[in-house]
């Protein structure tokens, strides 16, 4: 890459300075083979699609959060020992606290710089899992899941849950009011599982809750194990990707065995650096001026308070949507031990929706029974039945994630909450089976307009009289570019249900040819030459 | 008249004998003659509150019997005593009436889970001519002294106090919170000490009562003056989203954070035509 100035015409001697790279790059290159590498990934292209670059945003904001945090671990002291506070915010002056609280506190008020550094970590990180959650659905709706991509799919997802656990240690940092009340919450559910429950809480907070270690702990995981893991995970990832290559969408030129798009050097990587500048410009123009977790309002952590509107950050939204929206009273008393279902049942239904969406292209590979690569991404509508059960997901947890703020949606529409929390229990149930038909219906319907428009044109909505007196509206052809993008999808069969080379026909083959037949059996085929060609007869 | 108890208390806890002695003489005839005054200008021996100000008289209490039998009795009844529509306001007290009046919560508007706070719908004088009338009734708690209403007392007891007693409805900002049955807390915001120590102390709508055995004159002092301490300096952070914790940071950054980025990938992938 450093190579690229001595490329310049022969006729000019090379200027010194290019000399001089051209040298230093010759010199590394014979110590550790790096050109080949450079070579390989400065030539892996990118396809130009915005929906493309929301992984991105998910990678700078990470960097803000390294650099960010990094700073704040020069002040933060993960320690639950208490001392009285002295610094400079008035209605806590003298206030017996932890020192993680205090130093906390000092960070926001009394070094300089650090409540921008604390707001930026703390918004980057909501930015991080957002991006990644909008990454993900990109990548779901447009199948770039399938193989050879399906690891790939599943790192990510770790990314995901491990991006959840680094913002919810993170949360529980600063030992404020808050953070302790989404602890108790924690720790409420590890002692609603049987048996185990209890002692695990006695590990975790080395004693009853709140103990004095948790905070030290977390910090350990929070800065240590889970930045590493998530950093290995995260080099997994990007390997993957280039070994992968990128998907793109279908275009004239663009096939199954082909990346058309910008190289990384030097074009993707002016834009994607220029990009990250952007992210950073963006999370500090936010952190300067919109408050994040102001934890001088919450106090130091007492057990005894709770305040109204308190709720964990939006990532971890949908796991408190989920006790809030669990009837009362489902309680089992046997022998003398009570299983709260109350908490059981979302710590049962959380991991299988979870579980769902990890393993989900093997799902649908068994399914649909396809062994083939795929490197051209769907468009949403051409796969009807995935994009309705990712609108059924996704409804599922939008419900989750609106019932964690049920109070607040209460209070600012002017409802009673007991009608909201009802509503949403419905809808749970109710919204996902809804979305999923409506997408379905959707996904055919605008298929379906698709090859009409392949085959006619569009409605140019030119009314012409015919010399008879007739009036025809003039239909337009499409362009070549614009029709190729209309055709050029895979037309999938149910499978058929046959026996094995044993002569068998087992459950797990009825199950899969029924659910076959549940994705496909409801399909627009695309439209092949013969019908183009009658169709540009008349 | 908070000065005279308090130089009361100081006369009885420290006699020093420095005063003329016929300071006590001369203090008890002008004490005599005041409640003297007091007791022929009220007629009504309830009026009586110990902290009833000097400009009781019984126009204003007729002014506000007045305004209450045209205003209130429909609900309170007559006598107010209360019929099914509305409680006995007998022994409320001037705080009761001066908070659900003066923050324009009562007259009610319409019948609903909770009185909601509109423009006052009477002027200062009709209301503090509404609340004699109705504490003339029978003793109540009364408009709280002045002296506690400054908000120049400990903020940080008061902080504490607000987070034990108040946060779990009104937010740890005070910008209030959901209730049952569509009832709520409302925001602290904007609201005048003197009507945070009359709800304190009175527990209008679904708060309970907080006493002078509960939270102490100088606790109730401390909490307004938390109240003011917050609302009065710049929020540290930045806006401050309206203080209603992670809900709105998350939606902040989703639509304003995460809409702008995707604006710019949108940009950055943007073809020249």
């Amino acid at each position: 890459m450093t190579t690229a100035p001595t490329s310049t015409p022969s006729t000019l001697p090379p200027t010194r300075t290019a000399r001089l790279t051209g040298a230093a790059a010759n010199y590394i290159d014979e110590r550790t083979s790096i050109s080949g590498i450079v070579k390989e990934l400065g030539r892996k292209i990118f396809p130009d699609h915005w929906s493309f670059m929301l992984g991105e945003v998910a990678l700078y904001s990470f960097v803000v959060i390294l650099l960010s945090g990094t700073w704040l671990t020069f002040f933060f002291q993960p320690s639950m020992a208490e001392v009285h506070y002295e610094g400079s915010y008035v209605p806590l002056k003298g206030l017996e606290m932890s020192i993680a609280y205090a130093s906390a506190l000092d960070i926001s008020f009394d070094i300089r710089g650090g409540l921008l550094m604390r707001q930026m970590h703390h918004w980057a990180a909501l930015l991080f899992i957002a991006a990644i959650g909008l990454h993900m659905l990109r990548v779901f709706f447009t199948g770039a899941f399938r193989k050879p991509r399906e690891i790939n799919w599943f790192v990510g997802f770790v990314l995901f849950i491990l991006a959840m656990a680094e913002g919810f240690t993170g949360y529980s940092l600063p030992d404020d009011l808050l953070s302790g009340n989404g602890l108790r919450i924690i720790d409420g559910m590890v002692k609603a599982i049987p048996i185990i429950g209890v002692w695990i809480s006695y590990l975790l907070f080395g004693g009853e809750f709140p103990g004095t270690d948790v905070v030290a702990r977390f910090y350990s995981l929070h800065i240590l194990l889970l930045p590493a893991v998530l950093v290995a995970a995260l080099g997994v990832h990007m390997l993957l990707l280039i070994i992968n290559k990128h998907t793109q969408f279908a275009g004239p030129g663009k096939t199954n065995d082909n990346v058309v798009g910008v190289p990384i050097m030097p074009v993707f990587a002016a834009k994607a650096g220029g990009f990250f500048f952007i992210v950073f410009g963006v999370l500090t123009v936010i952190a300067a001026f919109f408050t994040i977790n102001p934890i001088w309002n919450y106090g130091p952590y007492d057990p005894s308070p709770v305040s109204a509107g308190t709720q964990p950050d939006w990532y971890i939204g949908f796991a408190d949507g989920a006790l809030r929206l669990v009837p009362p009273h489902l309680e089992t008393v046997i022998f003398g031990y009570v299983f709260s279902w109350n908490i059981l049942l979302p710590l049962g239904v959380l991991p299988l929706f979870l579980g769902a969406v990890a393993f989900y292209p093997w799902l649908e590979a068994w399914i649909t029974g396809d062994k083939r690569e795929h490197h051209i991404a769907d468009r949403p509508r051409n796969a009807p039945v995935r994009t309705a059960i990712g609108a059924a997901g996704v409804t599922f947890y939008a419900v989750l994630w609106a019932a964690a703020s049920s109070d607040l949606i209460a209070t600012h529409f002017g409802l009673g909450i007991e009608m909201v929390i009802h509503t949403l229990q419905a809808l749970l149930f109710i919204g996902p089976v809804v979305a999923f038909m409506l997408t379905r219906r959707i996904c055919l319907g605008l298929q379906r307009k698709d090859r009409e428009i392949a085959l006619h044109g569009f409605e140019s909505g030119r009314i012409v009289r015919l010399p008879g007196g007739e009036y025809i509206e003039v239909h337009e052809q499409v362009d070549e570019y614009e029709r190729w993008k209309l055709l050029a999808y895979d037309d999938y069969q149910p499978l058929m249900l046959r026996p094995n080379a044993r002569g068998q026909i087992t459950v797990g083959e009825r199950i899969r040819s029924r659910l076959s037949g549940w994705f496909y059996e409801d399909r627009i085929s695309p439209v092949n030459q013969r019908e183009l060609e009658e169709s540009s007869h008349h | 008249m908070s000065k005279k108890t308090t130089s009361d208390r100081s006369g009885r806890g420290r006699n020093t004998g420095r005063r003329h002695p016929l300071a006590t003489v001369a203090l008890l005839a002008i004490g005599l003659m005041t409640t003297g005054g007091a007791y022929a200008a009220v007629t009504t021996a309830a009026a009586a509150d110990e902290t009833a100000s000097p400009a009781v008289t019984q126009s204003t209490i007729d002014e506000g019997q007045v305004l209450f039998d045209a205003n209130c009795a429909s609900c309170h009844g007559l006598d107010a005593a209360g019929t099914e529509n509305g409680p006995t306001l007998i022994g409320v007290g001037s705080a009761a009436v001066d908070f659900q009046v003066g923050t324009g919560r009562m007259p009610m508007a319409r019948n609903q889970p909770q009185a909601e706070q509109k423009p006052a719908q009477f002027t200062d004088e009709q209301v503090t001519a509404l609340a004699e009338y109705v504490a003339s009734l029978a003793p109540g708690p009364a408009i709280p002294d002045e002296e506690y209403l400054q908000a120049d007392g400990d903020a940080t007891n008061g902080a504490e106090l607000f987070r034990i007693n108040c946060a779990m409805c009104h937010n740890v900002a005070g910008a209030g919170g959901a209730l049952t049955q569509g009832k709520y807390a409302p925001t602290l915001r904007g609201v005048l000490p003197q009507h945070i120590y009359e709800a304190m102390q009175t527990g209008p709508q679904n708060m309970p009562v907080f006493n002078d055995l509960n939270l102490s004159p100088e606790d109730k002092a401390d909490i307004i003056t938390y109240l003011k301490y917050i609302e009065d300096n710049p929020a540290p952070g930045g806006f401050r989203l309206g203080d209603l914790g992670p809900v709105a940071e998350g939606l902040f950054m989703w639509i304003f954070g995460l809409g702008a980025l995707v604006a710019v990938t949108v940009w950055l992938t943007a073809k020249s035509h």
